[in-house]
């Protein structure tokens, strides 16, 4: 029986201790003598939020697919276990072998939001690694950096060795041989990571040294040695239905965040939100075979046990196959008892008939992203919900007995005006409006209905169109809001309107992370070093703490969020080539402030880069002309 | 038709709590493809029913639960699909069929049977096994029972149906109860080993009791002259095939007691 990392006593002391004792249905244990590589995946944040996570199951699952490579898996210790661990020095383990990840030869972190930045520090301090990779020898693990955080990594790129920019099916196979040659041969670490960043999509930050200009922002970021790549391309797994894809997805005992088959059924977005990042880094769209996906789907119900399967994609509707595959899983599960859950669909009379098959209409509710308040915000944000479509969308559901709506808007986005945010209650009046109109009195269950209008905070990202907007104050994003919750209190049908909106600091943060440069990483470790962790998590977040740490450190937040960017300044991620054209996200930014819409790649393509891949929607056959 | 799933839980698996425990036989249940049978409705459950919830950090040789199958091939059978799916830690050990009109496992339980070991550095400085029997030997046991809300005053005598202090190979003493598991009266070992430590001027540190659950009885004699069987004795259906009375193994300090 394995012996676990924790004693007793502390298993019984701590909170939900199945977060640490690993050993879940399907979780992979191997005879460490007879692998050559010993790796653990990490997603820097608590367990529950980490084992939701889908592309930690396919990485792992394919890592271990590897006869010569075993990967487990390390999440961040509660605040709990992090005091016990800390005053006790326990080193972190990883949760398979129990044993600690600093005698692991790489330790390869997920990066998805920047609120986790704090946590990164964390889980290498507790693995006892030191935080500056620059500090590290052969005694530590490599530790490479992945996800989305990764198209802007300078404000995290003093902790990592390596980061790799793209979709991780492709080349960590060159990476691992990479890895067993250079031990092989007993070469340095340092030669080890130069022969890295020679390969496609890696990134070592050591190699590359960032010049700034006397106002502060980047001269260029340069390689420091003959023969290192000067720009480093995505890598992008184009043939997304011959791949790898867990069948036996780990099980875990606890309830998570998403507990249940996840099926991908794409990857990328047709629809160009201007102000959506995983719509530009993930382009072109590639569907998945429908046939891969239905055995997939049975294959990993029966393999998991799990009651609910969930599809997952940026847009569901836009997947060309989705009434085939969705008649297929309600066939399936009902045979089988299983849920289907269907996010991100567009409301319309398709969707709203699969969701009357496979939900409780009485306890769903209906979801809209207008994102703004007006047609005009809407058109410059790209964002191709109209009015019309959302009240005839709204009148179909009330027919059919929904009563409950929510709506997702965004403050502070470029160009917003007064009347903008003014719309963000007109549009929720006329929600309410519809359903009475549409529902008699005594057709009317409880005699109301209930809309919810939830507003966040919008943040520039790069690569983007919106990479050269403005951020706001924290005041302004608190005016906003303050603004919405008065124009939703003056409407007829004010009563049947909850509005929820979140504190603005996070937000204001966010800002300097997404579009920092390396200067920022001084402010994560001075603030990670004031007991900063599990920053996106309300009740540990410490303003005050990162306040104290930019004074200290002496960067100002304004200069990252605020500060109007001219169109020849170059970017902290200029280096890095997601496939986009900065020429296009130019060009769609001036599309915006002037209120133009740009179709989606469906209907018209807009020569964005992506087509250099060499597949995908790009290559599809569009109605009417040829690809 | 009702099927009773007798299972151990051990090592890592001790610290996965009851509702856990329950999520876990649903998903297992699917992966071995039983045909279990489900409740009505929009959003239908599998009908299922669990025996006594064993505490967080407990091993335990006699948990129970309760399911309602449609069909099912053999109960051999039944019980190698479960243990083809299970983790490390988690093993069924039977599988019975309920006869009609039985009463489900929780309702059925009566008594549980522990063994108390002190866990090494936790265990008392005087020669505590002789003192133990003689604490089991008075007439009544007074103490406060203390619960979410208030603290009452009980007799924990009636609630022991035996113990005894055994010493184990290595010397090392080892104590057997069996004590009321009813959903009633549920008494803790722990509660027992506690008020005898009182009872010697000594209190009971937190993490000091290593527990092991060896078997769930239900009673089949009277309140007044208790029968107890294990779980998987008390409905079997005569002539069905596999488990017979006579088949299960009662531990060591597990006997049908009625005096």
């Amino acid at each position: 029986m394995r012996k676990l990392a924790l004693s007793d006593e502390i298993l019984l002391k701590v909170e939900k201790p199945a977060r640490y004792i690993g050993n879940e249905v399907n979780s992979v244990m191997k005879d460490k003598r007879k692998v050559e590589v010993r790796m653990a995946m990490c997603f820097p944040d608590v367990y529950e939020i980490g084992m939701s996570h889908l592309g930690i199951q396919i990485l792992y699952d394919m890592f271990n697919r590897f006869e010569d490579v075993w990967c487990e898996r390390v999440y961040s210790p509660w605040v709990d276990l992090d005091k016990i661990m800390r005053d006790g020095r326990i080193p972190l383990f990883g949760l398979e072998s129990q044993e600690p990840v600093k005698d692991l030869d790489i330790l390869a972190v997920t990066i998805q939001y920047e609120m986790c930045y704090t946590n990164i520090l964390q889980v290498l301090d507790l693995a006892q690694i030191p935080l500056r990779a620059g500090e590290r020898t052969w005694e530590h693990p490599i530790v490479i950096g992945g996800g989305p955080c990764t198209y802007n990594p300078e404000p995290v790129a003093e902790f990592f060795d390596v980061f790799y920019i793209g979709e991780g099916e492709t080349r960590y196979r060159d990476f691992l041989d990479l890895y067993k040659e250079a031990r092989r041969e007993g070469v340095s670490r340092r030669e080890f990571l130069r022969r890295a960043a020679k390969l496609p999509g890696m990134y070592v930050p050591s190699f590359y040294r960032a010049e700034y200009k006397e106002d502060g922002t980047i001269l260029a970021v340069r390689p420091t040695e003959e023969g290192i790549p000067a720009k480093i391309k995505k890598e992008i797994e184009m043939d997304v239905s011959d791949t790898y894809y867990p069948q036996k997805p780990v099980v875990p005992f606890i309830k998570v965040t998403q507990d249940r088959v996840v099926l991908e059924i794409q990857r990328g977005c047709i629809r160009g939100c201007r102000f959506c990042q995983a719509g530009q880094i993930y382009r072109p769209v590639r569907e998945r075979d429908v046939g891969m996906l239905k055995e997939y789907a049975l294959k990993m119900l029966r393999n998991t046990g799990h009651e609910e399967i969930s599809l997952s994609s940026l847009s569901s509707s836009d997947y060309s196959k989705l009434p085939e595959l969705i008649d297929f899983l309600i066939e399936e599960c009902r045979e089988r008892k299983v849920n289907i859950s269907l996010p991100s669909l567009r409301i319309d009379a398709f969707s709203l008939d699969v969701m009357r098959k496979v939900q409780d209409v009485k306890k769903s509710s209906l979801t809209f992203a207008p994102e703004a308040g007006s047609q005009r915000l809407r058109d410059t944000i790209n964002k191709g919900l109209t009015e019309d479509a959302i009240l005839k969308g709204a009148a179909m559901a009330f027919e059919g007995g929904w009563t409950r709506v929510k709506l997702y808007f965004m403050l502070g986005l470029p160009t917003e005006t007064e009347e903008d945010i003014r719309g963000i209650g007109d549009l929720c009046n006329k929600i309410a409006a519809v359903f009475f109109e549409t529902v008699p009195k005594d057709r009317r269950v409880n005699g109301k209905v209930q809309i919810v209008a939830s507003t966040s905070f919008f943040v520039p990202k790069p690569f983007t169109p919106f990479q050269w907007a403005r951020m706001c104050t924290k005041e302004e994003f608190l005016d906003k809001a303050y603004l919405t919750r008065t124009a939703i209190h003056s409407q007829l049908n004010q009563k049947s309107i909850k509005y929820n909106w979140h504190e603005a600091d996070v937000s204001v943060l966010e800002g300097v992370f997404a579009r920092g440069d390396r200067k920022v990483a001084e402010v994560i470790r001075k603030a990670y070093e004031k007991g900063c962790i599990f920053d996106a998590w309300s009740e540990y977040f410490r303003n005050d703490a990162w306040m104290e740490a930019f004074e200290e450190c002496a960067v100002d937040v304004g200069f990252y969020t605020t500060r109007e960017r001219g169109m020849d300044e170059v970017f902290p991620w200029d280096f890095l080539d997601c496939g986009v054209t900065k020429e296009f996200l130019a060009r769609e930014w001036e599309k915006a402030v002037a209120g133009e819409v740009s179709p989606n790649c469906r209907v018209q393509c807009q020569g964005c880069g992506a087509g250099q891949f060499g597949g995908g929607v790009c290559f599809e056959e569009r109605d009417g002309e040829g690809a | 038709m009702k099927l009773r799933v007798k299972f151990a839980k051990s090592g890592a698996m001790r610290f996965i709590g009851h509702l856990d425990v329950m999520r876990y036989f649903q998903k297992a249940i699917r992966r071995a493809g039983i045909d279990i049978a489900y409740s009505e409705g929009f959003s239908p459950h599998q009908i299922m029913s669990f025996a006594a919830p064993l505490g967080v950090g407990l091993e335990s040789r006699g948990e129970y639960f309760d399911m309602e199958v449609r069909s099912y091939t053999t109960l051999e059978e039944v019980k190698a699909g479960l243990n083809r799916v299970m983790v490390e830690g988690m093993e069924v050990l039977n599988v019975t069929a309920l006869g009609e009109g039985e009463k489900n496992a929780m309702a059925s339980v009566a008594v549980a049977a522990y063994t108390v070991r002190f866990r090494e550095g936790y265990e008392p400085d005087f020669d505590w096994a002789g003192a133990m029997e003689a604490f089991y030997a008075q007439p009544s046991i007074p103490v406060t029972k203390k619960t979410k809300k208030s603290e009452v005053l009980l007799d924990l005598k009636p609630a022991i149906y035996s113990l005894e202090v055994e010493r184990e190979e290595d010397g090392i003493p080892v104590v057997h109860m069996q004590v009321d598991a009813s959903s009633s009266g549920n008494i803790k070992p722990g509660l027992v080993m506690e008020a005898f430590l009182r009872g010697q001027g000594r209190e009971l540190p937190d993490f000091a009791l290593l527990v092991t659950r060896e078997e769930t009885f239900t009673n089949i004699g009277t309140a007044e002259e208790p029968v107890l069987v294990p779980l998987d004795a008390a409905g079997i259906r005569k002539g069905q095939e596999g488990g017979r009375i006579g088949e299960w193994n009662l531990p060591d300090a597990a006997g049908i007691r009625t005096e």
